[in-house]
C-alpha cells in the first residue's frame, strides 16, 4: 500500500502547489462511488472501522438506486515523494438529466478522472462530460475500473479511450474499486497530471458557489471553489449578483465530514453557511466576495438550468393539498432546480404544475414527496414546453396540454433535442428505426472503435421524454445509452388528443402527439382506460377526439351484479375485512364526474407498455 | 388446502369472553363435520378426504365435539351468560351425512343435555345425495332432526361432472318425498354459475328443483376461490372462466321463478319458509360454532377454532380449541348489522343507519335512484338494488 499521508495540510494555509482539485466523470454504474470510497479508505479520513458502501451518496434514494443526485466535494490527505498534497475530489451526478450539475462541477477542477467500466466502455453520457471537461481545458486522467471482473476487456477498451482523448493506451490506468487495486497509483498520478490552481491569493476574495444544500438544521449549506483571495470565519462576505451581504458563521472543508476551519484560501474547496434557509439566496454560480475588499469583477457563472418537463403533481386527498404546498417549499430549500405553480384541474382538483430537469427528477421528486412527507400523488403524464401560435397570431406557452388554446391553430413548435447515442454497432438498424419511428432527423453517423457506433439524431424532446430511452434499452439489451443536449424549437404538425369519459373532457388525460399518431395513441389510451377503470353500475363511453372529431371508442359496460353469494357464520370476519379493503382502495379513486377512476390509470394510460419501473432506475 | 382464517388475537388467559353488547339473544349451535369421501374442486372449506387426515378417526370423531360443547357450556357460564336454550342446531361440513345416525345422535343428546332445546327448536342438518337414503333419513328423525338440507348443487349431469359432485341427480326426488313423508324439513342447495353452465341448463335445474315439492331454497353463484383445483383448471384453460354477468341473469331468472312457485327471497341467496339458524347469523345472534376451523359469535366476540382436526383434538385435551379471537367495537358492531342485514328482505333499522352517522342526504341518493326504499322504519334493498347490496354498502359507508 503507497504511504499515507502522516498529517494534513491545515486548509487556508496550504499553498496552492500542493492542492489538486480533481472530478471523476464516470457513467451510473462505472463505479465511482465505490471507487471514491477506496479513496476515503486509502488516504485514512475514513477507518476502515466506519466505513459503509457509497459513503458519498447521502440520500436513501441515492444509495438504493446506485446515482449520485448532488455533488458533493471531500478534501483527501496524500504524500509522493515525501511532499505532502491536499486533493479535493468533488463528485458528480451522472444522470443526463443532472448534467448542468457535472458542468459546475466541472469549473471547480484543473483535472478530471475519466472512469469507464472495463467490461463496458464508454457510455454516451460519459462522452457527453468528457467533451465537457475538455473544453474546460481539464487534464484528463483515463481510468479503467473493475478490472477484477472476469469480463474485463481492458486493452480493448484502453485503446478506445486512446482514441478519443489522445495518447497512448498505456496511459490509461487500471483499477478495481472494489479490491482497491491501482487506487494509490491513481491518487499519484493525481498529484503528477493534474495541475496546481493559480489563483491570486493576495487579491480579493472571489469564490465560485458550485452547489447549495438545504440541510434541515444548519440551514443552506454553500459548496465553493476558492480563485482568489481568502474567506475567514465571521467576515461580511457579499454575494456578488444580488450585493446582498451575509455573516460567515462558518467555513471549513469536507473530509469527509464537515470540519470548521480557520478560512478558505485561493486554490482550495470547502462550504460556506451564513444562517440562510433557502438555497437561492445562495445561488449556484454566483461569486462570492468580501464586504470589506470586494473584488470589482464577478467570475463567469453557470447558465440557469432550465425546466425541460413539466407534470401535474396532485393529492389524492384533496385534503392534502397544503400538505403538498408545504412539502414542495421545502423540497424547493435543497433543490433550485424545481419548479411549480399552482394549477386546477376539473378532474383531479388543487395540485401543482412542476417542472423537472427529466424523467428522473420526476421521479426523484416524486418519489420524495410520497416517502418524506407520507402523500399520496397523482402526477399527470410528462409533457414539454409547447409555444402555440393561433390564426389572429396570439402566442401561448402551453406547459399542460389541457391549455392548449381552442381555435384555429397557426403554429405549434416543439422543443428539440440533440441526441448522441452509442451502441455496439450490430444495433445500429434497430436504432436508425426507432428514431425514425419516433420523429428524428439523422445529424451523423462515426464508429467509435472496431464495433462501437457514435449516432447523432435531432429529436422531438417530447419523444424523448415519453419512452424513448426505455425503448432504447430495451431493443438494443441495455448496450446502447444515450444523451441529449437542447437544441432550439422547431414547428411540428402537433394536435392535442382529448379523453372523454360519458362524453365529458378530462384534462388529465389530455396529451399533445403528432398528427399521425393521434388515432394509434387515442386508440391505445382509450383501450387502456378500459381495462383500468372498474366497470360501474353504468354504461361508461371512453373517447378520445381531436377537436371535435372523435377518433377512438371504447365501452365500459356496465356492471350487472356486485353481492358476494354465500355469508354464513364464517364469511363474517372475512366479509368484514374485504369490506375494510375496498374502503381504503375507494380512498385511491378519483371521482370523475360520476365515474371512479383509480389512481394508477392516471399514469398507466399515458405510459408506454414497455416501460418497466426497473428499466426507468438504470 | 382449505381457505386461511382471518388473523386474531389469541384466547384470553382467564378464558372468559364476557358480552360486549347485551346478551338478550338467542343461542344457537353449528356443528362442523370436517369429512368428505371426495373433495370438490371448488370447496374451500375445511374438510378432508380419509387419505388427507392421519391420526383422527371418523367414527370415533364425535367424542371431540361433545368435549367441545361441554368445554363451551362452561366458558359461556363462566363468562356471566344467562342459561339460554337452544332455538337452533346446524350440522354442516363436509358431509354430515358420513356420519352415522348414532353419531348425530349422540350430538344431538348431549346438546340437549349440557343446554336444553326450546319447544319449536330447528336442528337441520346437511346431506350429500350420495351418501344418504331413505333409512338414513329415518335414523335422523329419531335423533331428533328436523330438517334436510340435501346438496343437489344442480340437475345437469356436466355441471354436476365440473363441480365434481359424485351422486345421481335422480337420487334428489325419492329423498326429498321420504323426508316429507316423515315429516322432515327440507332445503335444497344449488350452485349457478358453474364453468360451461348455459342459461337453459340453470332454467331447467330450476323448474326440476321446484318440481321436488320443497319449502326452502338456496342458490349460491359458484365463487371461484383462490388455491382451489376450479381455480387451477380455469387458469389453465382446462374449464372456461364465469361470467358475472350471465350469472346475474341467472339470478333474475331463479329469484322470479322461485317467487312465482311461491317461495319469496328472504336473504339474497335464500328462498322460502326460513331457515331460523341462518337468520340468526344475519341478525347478529348467539352462536357457538363447534368442530375444526369453526367460527362463534357471543355478543361482540368473534372467535374460531383451530383448523386441522388433529391439532384441534389435540388442544381439546386442554381447552377450547380456539385458534383466534376478535372483539367488535361498537362502529365495527354496526357496520356489520349494515353489511349482513341489508342483505335480508327485512333490511337494517334506519336507527342502525344513523348511529353509523350516514346522512338522510346520502340515504336518499339511493332511494331516488331506487336501490333502496324504506319501509316501517327498516332500510331495504329495491328488487334492483339487491344485486349491487355489497356495492351499496361499501358506498354508504365512505
Amino acid at each position: 500500500m503507497s504511504p499515507r499521508a502522516r498529517s494534513a495540510l491545515e486548509p487556508a494555509k496550504t499553498n496552492q502547489e500542493q492542492l489538486r482539485n480533481f472530478c471523476i466523470i464516470a457513467h451510473i454504474d462505472h463505479g465511482k462511488s465505490t471507487l471514491a470510497d477506496r479513496m476515503l479508505q486509502l488516504t485514512g479520513i475514513v477507518s476502515d472501522r466506519d466505513m459503509r458502501a457509497q459513503y458519498l451518496d447521502r440520500m436513501d434514494i441515492e444509495r438504493e438506486r446506485g446515482i449520485t443526485i448532488k455533488s458533493q466535494a471531500v478534501r483527501l490527505p496524500w504524500e509522493l515523494a515525501g511532499e505532502t498534497f491536499a486533493l479535493n475530489m468533488i463528485d458528480t451526478p451522472g444522470h443526463v438529466d443532472f448534467t448542468y450539475e457535472v458542468s459546475r462541477s466541472l469549473a471547480a477542477c484543473e483535472g478530471a478522472v475519466l472512469l469507464v467500466d472495463a467490461a463496458q466502455g464508454i457510455e454516451a453520457q460519459t462522452l457527453a462530460n468528457l467533451y465537457l471537461a475538455m473544453e474546460n481545458d481539464l487534464e484528463i486522467i483515463p481510468v479503467l475500473n473493475k478490472i477484477d471482473l472476469p469480463a474485463a476487456q481492458p486493452e480493448k477498451f484502453a485503446e478506445e479511450l486512446a482514441n478519443l482523448i489522445g495518447g497512448s493506451p498505456e496511459d490509461c490506468l487500471r483499477v478495481s474499486g472494489k479490491t482497491g487495486e491501482g487506487v494509490a497509483e491513481l491518487l499519484d498520478r493525481i498529484v503528477e497530471r493534474v495541475p496546481a490552481p493559480k489563483g491570486n491569493i493576495d487579491g480579493p476574495a472571489r469564490a465560485m458557489i458550485f452547489d447549495s444544500v438545504y440541510d434541515s438544521y444548519r440551514g443552506v449549506v454553500t459548496y465553493v471553489r476558492m480563485i482568489d483571495g481568502r474567506l475567514s470565519p465571521r467576515e461580511q462576505i457579499q454575494m456578488m449578483s444580488t450585493k446582498a451581504v451575509h455573516e460567515l458563521l462558518e467555513i471549513g472543508v469536507i473530509s469527509p465530514e464537515p470540519q470548521a476551519t480557520k478560512g478558505l484560501a485561493a486554490g482550495e474547496v470547502g462550504y460556506l453557511i451564513t444562517g440562510v434557509k433557502d438555497v437561492r439566496q445562495s445561488k449556484v454560480g454566483d461569486t462570492v466576495t468580501t464586504k470589506q475588499n470586494p473584488a470589482k469583477e464577478a467570475l463567469k457563472g453557470y447558465a440557469e438550468p432550465k425546466p425541460m418537463v413539466f407534470s401535474g403533481i396532485y393529492p389524492i386527498d384533496g385534503s392534502d393539498y397544503p400538505n403538498l404546498r408545504e412539502a414542495l417549499d421545502k423540497l424547493r430549500l435543497s433543490d433550485a432546480s424545481l419548479v411549480y405553480e399552482p394549477e386546477t384541474s376539473a378532474a383531479l382538483g388543487f395540485g401543482f404544475r412542476c417542472g423537472f430537469l427529466g424523467l428522473l427528477h420526476l421521479e426523484i421528486i416524486t418519489e420524495r414527496l410520497e416517502r418524506e412527507f407520507n402523500l399520496s400523488l397523482i402526477a399527470t403524464s410528462p409533457s414539454v414546453v409547447y409555444e402555440v401560435t393561433r390564426e389572429d397570431n396570439t402566442q401561448f406557452i402551453v406547459t399542460n396540454p389541457s391549455e392548449f388554446p381552442e381555435g384555429k391553430i397557426k403554429e405549434v413548435r416543439e422543443p428539440i433535442v440533440k441526441a448522441t447515442i452509442l451502441s455496439p454497432k450490430d444495433y445500429v438498424g434497430t436504432i436508425m428505426e426507432l428514431c425514425q419511428n419516433k420523429r428524428g432527423t439523422m445529424l451523423d453517423m462515426q464508429y467509435l472503435g472496431e464495433d462501437r457506433v457514435q449516432l447523432r439524431y435531432q429529436l422531438p424532446l417530447a419523444e424523448i421524454v415519453f419512452d424513448f430511452f426505455d425503448q432504447l434499452k430495451s431493443k438494443t439489451q441495455g448496450y446502447a445509452s444515450l444523451d441529449y443536449e437542447e437544441d432550439g424549437y422547431l414547428a411540428g404538425d402537433l394536435v392535442k388528443v382529448d379523453l372523454l369519459l360519458q362524453g365529458e373532457k378530462v384534462d388529465a388525460f389530455s396529451s399533445i402527439v403528432h398528427r399521425d399518431k393521434a388515432y394509434g395513441h387515442g386508440t391505445k389510451i382509450a383501450a387502456k382506460l378500459r381495462e383500468l377503470i372498474p366497470r360501474q353500475q353504468f354504461e361508461v363511453p371512453i373517447q378520445a377526439a381531436v377537436g371535435s372529431r372523435i377518433i377512438a371508442r371504447e365501452t365500459i359496460r356496465a356492471i350487472r351484479k356486485d353481492v358476494l353469494a354465500k355469508c354464513y357464520g364464517g364469511d363474517i370476519s372475512r366479509k368484514r375485512k374485504l369490506l375494510e379493503k375496498q374502503k381504503e382502495g375507494k380512498k385511491r379513486m378519483k371521482m370523475v364526474g360520476r365515474v371512479e377512476v383509480p389512481q394508477e390509470a392516471f399514469i398507466a394510460a399515458l405510459s408506454s407498455d414497455e416501460t418497466s419501473k426497473t428499466e426507468k432506475k438504470k | 388446502m382449505a381457505s386461511a382464517l382471518p388473523v386474531g388475537i389469541p384466547w384470553p388467559e382467564s378464558g372468559l369472553i364476557p358480552a360486549r353488547f347485551g346478551s338478550d339473544q338467542t343461542f344457537h349451535a353449528y356443528v362442523h363435520i370436517p369429512f368428505c369421501e371426495v373433495r370438490c374442486g371448488y370447496c374451500d372449506f375445511n374438510t378432508y378426504t380419509a387419505k388427507e387426515i392421519g391420526g383422527v378417526s371418523q367414527a370415533e370423531f364425535h367424542h371431540s365435539l361433545i368435549a367441545e360443547i361441554n368445554k363451551s357450556a362452561e366458558v359461556i357460564r363462566d363468562s356471566g351468560y344467562r342459561e339460554r336454550k337452544l332455538s337452533t342446531v346446524f350440522f354442516g361440513g363436509g358431509t354430515p351425512s358420513l356420519f352415522s345416525g348414532k353419531q348425530i345422535a349422540s350430538i344431538v343428546q348431549s346438546l340437549e343435555d349440557v343446554f336444553g332445546f326450546e319447544p319449536q327448536v330447528e336442528i337441520t342438518t346437511e346431506a350429500n345425495p350420495e351418501s344418504t337414503t331413505p333409512a338414513f333419513l329415518a335414523e335422523l328423525t329419531k335423533s331428533g332432526i328436523t330438517r334436510v338440507s340435501l346438496g343437489a348443487q344442480s340437475f345437469d349431469p356436466d355441471v354436476l361432472q365440473t363441480l365434481d359432485r359424485i351422486h345421481d341427480p335422480k337420487k334428489v326426488k325419492p329423498l326429498v318425498e321420504a323426508a316429507n313423508q316423515l315429516g322432515l324439513e327440507t332445503s335444497i342447495d344449488l350452485i349457478y354459475g358453474a364453468p360451461g353452465e348455459s342459461l337453459d341448463s340453470w332454467k331447467q335445474t330450476v323448474s326440476t328443483a321446484l318440481d321436488l315439492g320443497t319449502g326452502h331454497i338456496s342458490a349460491y353463484s359458484l365463487i371461484v376461490e383462490p388455491g382451489t383445483k376450479l381455480a387451477r383448471q380455469i387458469r389453465s384453460g382446462e374449464l372456461a372462466n364465469t361470467n358475472e354477468d350471465l350469472d346475474a341473469e341467472k339470478y333474475a331468472y331463479a329469484d322470479q321463478a322461485f317467487s312465482e312457485a311461491g317461495l319469496d327471497w328472504y336473504e339474497f341467496s335464500n328462498w322460502g319458509k326460513p331457515s331460523k339458524h341462518n337468520q340468526a347469523y344475519w341478525r347478529s345472534q348467539d352462536w357457538w360454532g363447534y368442530g375444526p376451523g369453526s367460527h362463534s359469535h357471543l355478543s361482540g366476540n368473534r372467535f374460531w377454532n383451530t383448523k386441522h382436526p388433529l391439532t384441534y383434538q389435540k388442544q381439546l385435551e386442554t381447552r377450547v380449541p380456539v385458534a383466534g379471537l376478535e372483539y367488535l367495537d361498537t362502529k365495527t358492531h354496526l357496520e356489520e348489522r349494515l353489511m349482513l342485514e341489508l342483505r335480508t328482505s327485512v333490511g337494517v333499522p334506519l336507527a342502525v343507519i344513523e348511529q353509523l352517522g350516514i346522512s338522510s342526504e346520502k340515504l336518499t341518493e339511493f332511494v331516488t335512484s331506487n336501490q333502496l326504499q324504506i319501509s316501517g322504519g327498516q332500510v331495504q334493498v329495491t328488487d334492483s338494488g339487491r344485486l349491487f347490496v355489497d356495492r351499496i354498502v361499501l358506498d354508504l359507508l365512505t
